[in-house]
């Protein structure tokens, strides 16, 4: 699915471009940017556009240290792979001034933890991953990680995980209140014995139809992104999204410059672009997440600001972000993985 | 080339001997540039040393095959134990293959059979019915068996409309819902060189067998399945070498809840874990383990023919 979305999606932005002034070749994630949006750019800067697709933060990695740095101007990594790309020295500096746009960031993401003051990158989208609940299926509390991790009988074996070892990890330590790169021996011992219990009540791991598999009613509780859990109730899955008391991820995308961008003019024009509240605006009515810039208000789908999935309630445990683990403390997370898969 | 030869008035095995070097180029060069390279080079980083999240450094290391055979503790400092995880997963995809391959052994070989007795014009029509369904891509047809097989599915609504079961089968998520899905896949591969092999069969054989008072089962064991081995041999391997590394199937439809070797190795590129050494090692071992089994048939058939 994913190899035929991203061809499909290539083509159809190659196919039928003009020729132009200059160029300017996106990485991105697939089924997030609408077309009309990158038609909108390259007819106001007379800039030929090509994108290319990704389904994960990892897959984008790899693929740039495998020899497709020099090749892309701009990518959309989230917010811990901002860090490790910055850390590989795959990312370029923006300087002081070559972004018009930049004081329409809100303050609150202006300096982040994963990339100071902004130095490669702009806000993209933002939104959470915790887990939707059928309700035709089940009528209790939903507020608690035990649902994933240790679910009543009637959702046993009718769970779905996303199948990527980050957000399951993180989502892990905040049901067992450990930190995210523990080195504690025993902890990481009860994290391993824990995920091994849990998975017998899970069906199936997969990102890909993570939407599909609630919307068809194949699972009752799916891990989800909070987009994705507001698409598939809108496709009629009456299922409610979750904000646990133990706490759930916060991601934010972003727009970063790349090192070595064969056209880093147009890759500063296009991030300007999208600092300007109408253009993201378009991204946020289109993907149902949340925008990092200032005036977006006007220009959004009324219906965003009333979905469940953008408003937390009041007894919510917090929003984290995924943590990035030295070396060492990775590898015995990757032990636990496939463990875990194995 | 043959006029060019022919006015140097050199002899015919002389030009072919001078214009083989050249015909054969293309072959070798695609051979060399598709095959042999890319299998360097795995060869060669499954022997370097891993670089965190992704990448090698150019020392030489054992470090991959260690991880494969190795078990030494979830921090990685006991001392070296068998390590099972990874001879499970093989184990695992070698036994859904060949579940795949019997499978598509015993609805194949009959299908070909039933193909190859028709009278000649027809047999093009049921060879060109078989290869319908291959028109449409792999993964839609792979998403549709999932749909087929959900617990809401036609053939779920079927079992319990008609009051056969009160509750509906789950067929999804299961190791046989995977063993199904590559079974479809890969059928036509069982099919066609039996089918192939079936129709150069002389039926006189058959019926001559028959009239030598031969019981039916003996025409099929002795005397059919002998002649048409090659082609149950060709279509095995075609079904099976393709099975084990796949991972369309076990993560669509058996939920990709355990590691299949395609998905351990696609992992260690495309996931978090980013070992890209041990993702060349696995690869390796895959390919000897594949080559061997080859191996063992290719023999065996030299031995048939020999």
């Amino acid at each position: 699915m994913k190899k035929l979305v991203t061809t499909a999606a290539a083509l159809a932005l190659t196919a039928g471009m003009a020729s132009a002034e200059g160029k300017l070749v996106i990485y991105h994630w697939f089924e997030y940017i609408p077309q009309e949006l990158l038609d909108k750019f390259s007819e106001e800067h007379d800039v030929e556009v090509v994108m290319d697709t990704y389904d994960s933060n990892e897959a984008l990695l790899a693929s740039l240290k495998a020899g497709a740095i020099g090749t892309y101007d701009v990518a959309v990594p989230g917010d811990y792979m901002v860090q490790i790309m910055a850390g590989e020295g795959l990312l370029d500096t923006i300087e002081e001034g070559e972004l018009a746009n930049k004081g329409n960031i809100q303050p609150e993401w202006a300096d982040p933890a994963f990339d100071p003051g902004r130095a490669h990158s702009i806000p993209y989208q933002w939104g959470s991953t915790s887990f939707a609940v059928n309700r035709d299926d089940y009528d209790g509390p939903i507020d608690s990680t035990d649902i994933l991790f240790n679910p009543p009988a009637a959702l046993s074996g009718k769970i779905n995980m996303l199948d990527s070892q980050g957000e399951v990890m993180a989502m892990a330590a905040l049901h067992m209140g450990i930190p995210q790169c523990s080195t504690d021996r025993e902890q990481l011992k009860a994290l391993n014995a824990m995920l091994q219990e849990a998975k017998q009540h899970w069906a199936s791991f997969n990102s890909d139809t993570a939407k599909e598999v609630l919307v068809s009613g194949d699972a009752s509780v799916g891990q989800i992104y909070d987009g994705f859990a507001a698409k598939a109730r809108q496709e009629g899955a009456n299922i409610e999204y979750a904000f646990p008391k133990e706490g759930y991820v916060v991601w934010m995308d972003n727009v970063v410059l790349l090192k070595d961008a064969p056209n880093r003019e147009n890759a500063l024009k296009f991030m300007d672009f999208l600092l300007e509240p109408e253009n993201i605006a378009a991204v946020t009515n289109y993907a149902r997440y949340v925008a990092g810039v200032d005036g977006v208000g006007p220009f959004l789908d009324p219906e965003l600001a009333k979905q469940p999935e953008s408003n937390p309630p009041a007894d919510a445990g917090k929003g984290v972000f995924i943590e990035v683990c030295d070396q060492q403390t990775q590898e015995v997370y990757d032990q636990i993985w496939t463990n875990l898969k194995k | 080339m043959a006029g060019g030869a022919a006015t140097g008035g050199s002899s015919t095995s002389d030009t072919y001997a001078e214009a083989r070097t050249w015909l054969l180029l293309p072959a070798w060069v695609t051979l060399g540039i598709l095959v042999l390279a890319p299998v360097a080079i795995m060869l060669v980083y499954s022997f370097l040393t891993k670089e965190f999240r992704g990448g090698v450094i150019w020392e030489f290391s054992l470090g991959a095959y260690d991880q494969f055979f190795c078990n030494r503790g979830l921090f990685g400092d006991e001392p070296c134990s068998i390590e099972w995880t990874y001879i499970q997963i093989f184990w695992r995809s070698i036994w859904q293959a060949g579940a795949a391959t019997l499978l598509s052994l015993a609805i194949g070989f009959p299908t070909a059979y039933f193909i190859a007795t028709r009278p000649p014009r027809q047999r093009t029509l049921w060879v060109f019915l078989v290869t319908i369904p291959y028109w449409v891509n792999l993964l839609i047809r792979t998403v549709s068996m999932k749909f087929l097989l959900r617990d809401e599915g036609p053939l779920n609504d079927f079992l319990t409309g008609t009051g056969l079961l009160s509750e509906p089968l789950a067929i999804v998520n299961t190791n046989f819902a995977v063993q199904l899905g590559l079974f479809y896949s890969y059928l036509p591969f069982m099919v066609l060189p039996i089918y192939a092999a079936v129709e150069r069969y002389n039926f006189a054989l058959s019926e001559a067998a028959s009239d030598l008072y031969a019981p039916r089962w003996t025409v099929l064991r002795r005397i059919l399945l002998p002649s048409v081995k090659p082609g149950i041999i060709a279509g095995c391997i075609l079904v099976f070498v393709p099975s084990l590394g796949s991972f369309l199937a076990p993560d669509l439809l058996g939920g990709a809840r355990n590691f299949m070797i395609g998905s351990l190795i696609e992992e260690q590129f495309k996931g978090n874990a980013g070992n890209w050494p041990f993702g060349a090692a696995a690869s390796m071992i895959l390919l000897t383990m594949v080559l061997i089994i080859l191996l063992i048939f290719a023999r065996q058939q030299a031995k048939a023919e020999g």
